[in-house]
């Protein structure tokens, strides 16, 4: 059984972007190793993979300093400018993490009733997945769900909250198996 | 105003005027009874007073109960806005026997218009034995012939609630709806991390249970019709999909054929077939699923969002939403498929379409300028009328008599939280279901066996 101590690589903040991309290429190499020792041995490669995936310092790097994050104008599922700059960013990070699943979440603001955000969660969803997938981002390793108004990030009912809980999240390591 | 036989009683759910009222036949009524009618002043109604002494405790049974038996159906009755109980302290006189007369001027002294005469006993095998009559205190008659129940003693409430449904359907004409449940979704904790169990309860809040599942997001919950089940959403893959819970066992089961993301469901009258949204490619579209097959049929292929759909009493129809001419919208398609018409025009968004029991008319949600609405309209999109406002009201669901309908509240702000509440059609007597907890998504369902 191969173990890695990836997760113990801790990245609280990153406070310059070069620090971060010095973080991320300590990383990537010991991904690289990872790689070729697990090689060795597909069945514990993969359980070793297990782990790899929810490294802290990748979720921190990819949440921070990649963007997991856009957001949607009421109502709307179209891309904004602001997301695709998020989205191309992400898509850099994720071809350099070839083997790490990623799960979109889609979500609304409480302005619209239960069912109906539902639709449009997966609404976003998909149009992030789109994105990804016409970007050369393998099929298999996208996961959608929508929760529609289920998990707001803020709490306030104003549009300052409701313009953070129109949003679709990138999940990385995480991939929903039926 | 003029006193009047409650035998007469108006008929409340007029959908015109409420200000002029005629008088609904009921079903104990004598043909040769004189009709009057009744003027209210701005849509107000004077109240049937009610008086329900404590049941007479007969052999072996205890005054606790022969006391709850009384106040469950002051209650369930005064509920209705129909009915005002007079307190029991305003009383003259305390009937002691179930079969000696009914003094009738110690009941028209304190201007009871109905009285309601109970009896309990214990039977030597454990059973309860609970009899009642109805009267008619002006015109000093009986209402429609005494009735007789026998239950084990955990089952009291259930007697009230019978009686009640008896007492409301022989005054009022109007079918019966108390002894029924309520499936809803229990909520705790801080709006950004709530955790949201399914429940159960009695119509008026009594005997909350929570029921067993895992630990994942559940949604909206709702009772099959013929069966001891519920549909509900529920997030135990990561992704929403319908599932089926026993209530007796609270055993689940997921349905093979709904893999992906699939919601909304609700049952076909008859219990056989269930409608819900699928949303396939980031499309939601409508689904009908018959339960014994397993068989799954595609009903829309728009690529709006289609979803919340809800059968017709007669599984003919289905009335859903759909944003395919821009914004939300109401629309009936035929079962069977083909074009689907649209039914609401106003102006604002309209979500979550309910077909009354009764066939008559669909509850919806409406959102306008910022505000949530319930309301009603035919079905044919006319004689809109809206019920309620308030920053969030959500999810309407009908009693088992198509005349009341229940919903959520949600309250704005950080703290803001989701209550059940229940209306009448008319638009009148609008009130807060106690709860334990926070709770949504109501779904009633028929009347008890």
């Amino acid at each position: 059984m191969l173990s890695f101590k990836i997760c113990d690589i801790k990245i609280h903040k990153f406070r310059t972007v070069d620090e971060a991309k010095i973080m991320k290429n300590i990383g990537l190499a010991i991904f690289v190793i990872l790689l070729l020792v697990g090689c060795e041995n597909n069945k514990s490669f993969k359980n070793s993979l297990d782990k790899a995936q929810i490294s802290e310092s990748d979720i921190e790097y990819f949440q921070n300093l990649v963007g997991d994050t856009v957001l949607f104008t009421v109502d709307q599922s179209g891309l904004r400018p602001d997301a695709i700059g998020i989205l191309n960013a992400q898509v850099n990070w994720l071809k350099e993490k070839k083997f790490l699943p990623i799960t979109i979440e889609g979500h609304a603001d409480e302005q619209g009733t239960r069912e109906y955000n539902l639709a449009l969660g997966a609404r976003r969803a998909t149009a992030v997945r789109e994105f990804l997938l016409a970007k050369g981002i393998e099929q298999d390793r996208i996961s959608i769900v929508t929760y529609g108004k289920e998990r707001p990030l803020r709490v306030c009912s104003n549009e300052e909250c409701w313009s953070k809980n129109r949003r679709a999240v990138t999940v990385v390591g995480k991939k929903i198996v039926e | 105003m003029v006193r009047h036989s409650v035998l007469k009683l108006l008929k409340i759910f007029s959908f015109t005027s409420i200000l002029f009222i005629n008088f609904s036949f009921v079903a104990a009524q004598k043909n040769d009874a004189p009709q009057l009618d009744m003027t209210v002043n701005r849509g107000v109604i004077k109240p049937i007073s009610l008086a329900v002494p404590s049941f007479i405790k007969e052999s072996g049974a205890n005054s606790i109960i022969s006391r709850e038996l009384a106040k469950v159906i002051s209650n369930n009755l005064d509920s209705t806005g129909l009915f005002k109980s007079i307190p029991q302290s305003a009383y003259v006189s305390m009937p002691l026997s179930f079969n000696t007369p009914v003094q009738f001027s110690d009941w028209s002294i304190i201007n009871a218009d109905v009285l309601v005469m109970g009896s309990v006993g214990l039977k030597p095998d454990g059973r309860l034995e609970v009899k009642f009559r109805l009267w008619d205190v002006s015109q000093q008659k009986e209402i429609g012939k005494g009735k007789q129940y026998f239950t084990n003693s955990e089952s009291w409430r259930r007697i009230s609630h019978k009686i009640s449904d008896t007492i409301y359907t022989r005054v009022t004409g109007e079918g019966a709806y108390f002894d029924s449940r309520v499936v809803f979704v229990s909520e705790t904790g801080p709006k950004d991390n709530r955790t949201k169990r399914l429940a159960i309860m009695d119509q008026d809040g009594a005997n909350f249970r929570l029921l067993k599942h895992p630990p994942s997001l559940v949604i909206a919950p709702r009772f099959s019709p013929t069966t001891n089940k519920i549909i509900f959403t529920g997030y135990e893959t990561g992704k929403p999909r319908v599932y089926l819970m026993d209530l007796s066992s609270e055993e689940i089961t997921s349905l093979p054929e709904l893999k992906g993301m699939s919601f909304a469901p609700r049952f076909s009258a008859d219990g056989s077939q269930i409608v819900l949204s699928m949303t396939e490619n980031g499309n939601t579209d409508i689904f009908i699923n018959t339960l014994s097959t397993g068989v799954k049929r595609r009903l829309t292929t728009n690529n709006a969002i289609d979803t919340a759909p809800s059968f017709s009493p007669d599984g003919k129809s289905i009335v859903f939403e759909s944003d395919r001419g821009g914004g939300q919208q109401l629309y009936i398609i035929s079962t069977q498929g083909g074009d689907a018409k649209r039914i609401s025009f106003g102006k604002g968004r309209y979500a979550t379409p309910v077909w009354s029991p009764r066939g008559d008319l669909i509850a919806f949600t409406k959102i306008k300028e910022g505000k949530f609405h319930i309301g009603v309209m035919r079905v044919d999109g006319t004689k809109e009328r809206l019920l309620t406002t308030s920053f969030l009201d959500e999810g309407p669901a009908w009693a088992p008599n198509g005349r009341v309908l229940m919903f959520f509240r949600e309250t704005p702000g950080s703290a803001g939280a989701p209550s059940i509440y229940s209306i009448d059609i008319s638009g009148r007597n609008l009130r807060k279901i106690k709860t334990s907890s926070f709770a949504s998504d109501p779904n009633w369902s028929q009347i008890l066996n």
